[in-house]
């Protein structure tokens, strides 16, 4: 046995996780008792027969009344009883199941007068109990609002404050221990139930959906971007960034009452959200214009912010290049939920009704009716693309072997030379769509990319939610990632930003920031943890970066500490010394920034470069704009909802106190919202148990 | 004596619930440890082997003494955690390997000491074959021979494994320094 044997070996020895819980470990050991006890009497009844139907009927109905109770007292939950009770059922007067044989099943109730009557019902006794299960889980699930009554006609610009307070905490499980084993157990009940049934069965959508909505969401674990000194790595370089999902995902978990999982929080994409007002390009030569602005820190007396913005120009949507899109639908079962296909259904409906006539528009679907639903079509034709929508259901045999490959093609038939070509995926978290292995995905993505075709993708629904691949699919086909989550969402992405999001004035967007260690010693990148590029990428054509489409405005902020000042978090290396900068009369400067930008159609990028200094610095917060101090205010939040490791003693009020001043015009009350959603995380917060 | 683990599969077949009891309690922590080093995720390992541990009633009968218990219970631990990585794969991670489930889906509380961090990202490169076979040989003691009963290859295969298995580790050794 050698060295490293011998090393994995001893690690697996040591490794303290690999034993069980005691809860789980006697929840299995009970569930599998039962299910031999409930077998045992199945083969003992069918053994027995003969021998009088009445005492029969007694031994079974006591051994599985035995085990209901057993399963009650095991689990031990107040939701059980009730739903049961609702169901039509007593514990004085269960309706049991009795498999007698395998083909007839009788069940009987008691009567009045004590006595017992048989009626035939065709349901084996596994299937009544996976009914009375799904009764039990179903009707958690039926009371999530549906998007729709909540948005009448006049309701739909913007999200007032109603909507997000109004939507009842259905799905908000009270945080205590018994929960969560018991909703496993539940699921387990009912997967065994529905596997212990003849096998070929489908699953009806419903069962499906609540198999699917039981906290698989997924998202990149990324640690923050740390402090870094200047000193020993003065070069900061990341990508620009114009997703909006994780705000959105944000927001739904909110108003669902709960805090979202820190994974899930990325600081840029809720700062871009929004949009700021930055100063445009003087000529046409630049696509952008880079702003920069410094302030003091909220949270630290002893850094400063520094927030460089950049803001494409716009086309005007007449002048707009044609846009050839495929839709690629996610039909599985799991989509039938009201925030899921129907709210697509609405979201690609207002696409379509913005599109201008020579657009094109195809339909395929996957992992339900696979297949192609409606053929490339001009919107002008926008019954026929508007009722293909309306027929899309979720369920159905899962072929799969179309999706997206079909989509592609559809796409490069209808190639359009000086347009936007581009598939659009949308799905709760489903990436079945014909290409099984992740890499071998990316890789057809990116490759598609390079011939013109890009890739965005939408994402719906929660429980499912595949964020970490959605995220990287989309990096590698350059569209952008989106989750929806509401009407106004939708309309947001789809057709007030569709602009922004169909059309890039800009590729491979990369920022790169040199400090200047004479007057910075520490800072920090806050955000773009999934978008840093090594400090050779920058001048490397090659390398993909993220493209800023028409309007789009891109926002990054570093937060660093001035060298003058005291309290630096990194001690300077013993052996290495400092060196002292290159360039003669650049002491005064901050920071120097350099922009790369791809025009579209071209190969070799082009580059703005500024320096940083004294002309931007704010003394005060209240000089700065109402842009940066509200860009400032949820990055603050974003922080906070991370867990706030370099945000001091900040809290929910104090971005209230910060971002409410700041709000602006706020036309489509984005900004509004956002104060509600602080409070909704400032209750949430409080309610949370204790914190791991 | 203790009653051995075919006689009390014998019983349970037979409906005597101590017995199958008995087999519980015996093997859960094998069951339950042996899905957590493949699946590396604790709340699934739980599923997985509460799902077993249901279906050993109906599965008991097709056990059929070719093998020991123990050897085909690993088999059915085997089996089912592969299921699982396949019904993940829509959502793509585990039929690459472990590497990318684990690290998006690691418990925080596992990674606890550092000898158990290297350990995963270890098996995370290794993925694959390599990994189902040292998790056998080196985590569950297996000889190389009840390792290939289990895996259903041949006992050379095993141990061809475990020498790609050296140079692999040796190479990830290299890598760190």
């Amino acid at each position: 046995m050698t060295d490293d044997l011998n090393k994995m070996r001893q690690a697996f020895r040591q490794e303290q996780a690999s034993g069980p819980h005691l809860a789980s470990r006697n929840a299995a050991i009970q569930a599998a008792m039962e299910k031999f006890e409930l077998q045992e009497s199945e083969n003992n009844s069918a053994s027995r027969q003969g021998t009088g139907l009445f005492n029969r009927l007694n031994q079974q109905v006591t051994a599985i009344a035995a085990s209901f109770l057993r399963r009650f007292s095991m689990t031990r939950i107040h939701l059980k009883l009730p739903h049961l009770l609702a169901g039509g059922v007593s514990l004085a007067a269960l309706a049991l199941a009795v498999n007698l044989n395998s083909d007839v099943q009788y069940m009987f109730r008691p009567n009045t007068d004590g006595s017992a009557e048989p009626s035939p019902v065709l349901e084996s006794a596994d299937m009544r109990e996976q009914e009375s299960l799904e009764q039990r889980v179903v009707s958690p699930q039926t009371s999530v609002p549906s998007p729709g009554p909540m948005y009448g006609p006049g309701g739909l610009d913007g999200v007032g404050s109603s909507e997000l307070v109004a939507a009842p905490p259905a799905e908000y499980r009270p945080p205590s221990l018994a929960a969560k084993p018991v909703e496993r157990v539940l699921q387990r009940t009912r997967t065994y139930a529905a596997k212990a049934t003849s096998g070929a069965r489908s699953e009806s959508p419903s069962v499906a959906t609540i198999s699917r909505d039981q906290g698989r969401d997924r998202f990149s674990n990324v640690p923050d971007n740390p402090v870094k000194r200047v000193a020993d790595d003065p070069v900061s370089t990341f990508s620009a960034d114009i997703d909006t999902a994780s705000y959105s995902f944000v927001r739904k978990a909110l108003s669902l009452g709960s805090l979202p999982p820190k994974d899930a929080v990325r600081v840029e994409e809720m700062i871009n959200y929004f949009d700021y007002d930055y100063p445009l390009p003087a000529g046409d030569s630049e696509p952008f214009r880079a702003d920069v602005t410094i302030m003091p820190t909220p949270w630290n007396a002893e850094t400063r912010l520094m927030r460089i913005g950049v803001k494409g120009y716009d086309i005007e949507r007449a002048s707009a290049p044609t846009a050839n899109l495929v839709f690629l639908i996610d039909t599985s079962g799991s989509m039938e939920a009201p925030d899921k296909l129907p709210l697509l259904r609405q979201a690609f409906k207002m696409l379509v009704n913005s599109l201008r006539p020579d657009d094109r528009v195809a339909i395929v679907t996957y992992a339900g009716s696979a297949g192609t639903v409606l053929e490339p079509t001009k919107a002008s034709e926008s019954g026929k693309i508007l009722s293909a929508l309306d027929d899309l259901s979720a369920g159905g045999s899962t072929a799969g072997a179309e999706g997206i490959r079909q989509a592609y093609q559809l796409a490069e038939r209808e190639f359009e030379d000086e347009g936007i070509n581009r598939v659009i995926l949308a799905t709760d978290g489903d990436f079945n769509v014909g290409i099984s292995n992740p890499e071998q995905l990316k890789d057809f993505v990116e490759r598609k990319r390079d011939t013109g075709v890009t890739l965005s993708v939408l994402g719906f629904g929660r429980g499912n939610y595949n964020d970490a691949l959605m995220q990287e699919l989309v990096q590698n086909g350059n569209g952008n990632a989106a989750y929806i989550d509401t009407v106004s969402e939708a309309r947001k992405v789809l057709v007030d930003e569709a602009s922004s999001t169909l059309f890039p004035i800009a590729k491979d967007v990369k920022f790169q920031v040199e400090f200047n260690p004479e007057n910075v010693s520490e800072y920090r990148l806050i955000g773009y943890e999934s978008r840093n590029l090594k400090r050779e990428d920058f001048n490397n054509d090659k390398v993909d970066a993220g493209d800023i489409g028409a309007g789009h405005t891109v926002t990054a902020i570093y937060e660093y500490r001035p060298s003058a000042a005291t309290g630096a978090l990194i001690e300077p290396l013993r052996y290495k010394a400092d060196s002292s900068p290159a360039q003669v009369g650049a002491t005064d400067e901050i920071a120097f920034l350099k922009i790369r930008y791809k025009l579209p159609g071209e190969d070799k990028s082009r580059l703005i470069s500024t320096p940083i200094g004294e002309g931007q610095m704010m003394r005060l917060m209240s000089e700065a704009s109402d842009d940066t101090r509200f860009a400032v205010a949820v990055a603050a939040f974003g922080q906070l909802l991370k867990g706030g490791q370099y945000t001091g003693s900040y809290t929910y009020d104090d971005v209230l106190a910060l971002a409410r001043p700041a709000r602006g015009e706020d036309l489509f009350n984005y900004r509004g919202s956002f104060l509600e959603l602080v409070q909704l995380a400032k209750s949430a917060d409080a309610m949370a148990p204790l914190k791991q | 004596m203790q009653t051995s683990d075919e006689d009390l599969v014998d019983g349970a077949a037979a409906g005597d619930a101590v017995a199958f009891r008995c087999l519980l309690e015996r093997h859960y922590d094998t069951i339950y440890r042996f899905a957590f080093r493949l699946i590396g995720r604790r709340e699934d390992a739980e599923d997985l082997a509460q799902d077993i541990c249901t279906l050993l009633p109906r599965k008991l009968k097709t056990y059929h003494r070719k093998a020991k218990f123990t050897t085909w219970l690993y088999r059915v631990v085997l089996n089912a955690a592969r299921d699982s990585y396949r019904h993940n794969a829509s959502v793509a991670r585990a039929a690459a390997g472990f590497e990318e489930v684990s690290k998006l889906e690691r418990d925080a509380a596992v990674e606890t000491c550092r000898q158990t961090a290297w350990l995963y990202s270890a098996l995370d490169e290794i993925g694959g074959d390599l990994r189902e076979t040292a998790i056998l040989v080196l985590a569950e003691d297996m000889t190389h021979a009840e390792a290939a009963e289990i895996l259903s290859i041949k006992e050379s295969t095993v141990s061809w494994r475990m020498m790609k298995l050296k140079e692999a580790l040796k190479s990830i050794a290299k890598a760190e320094v």
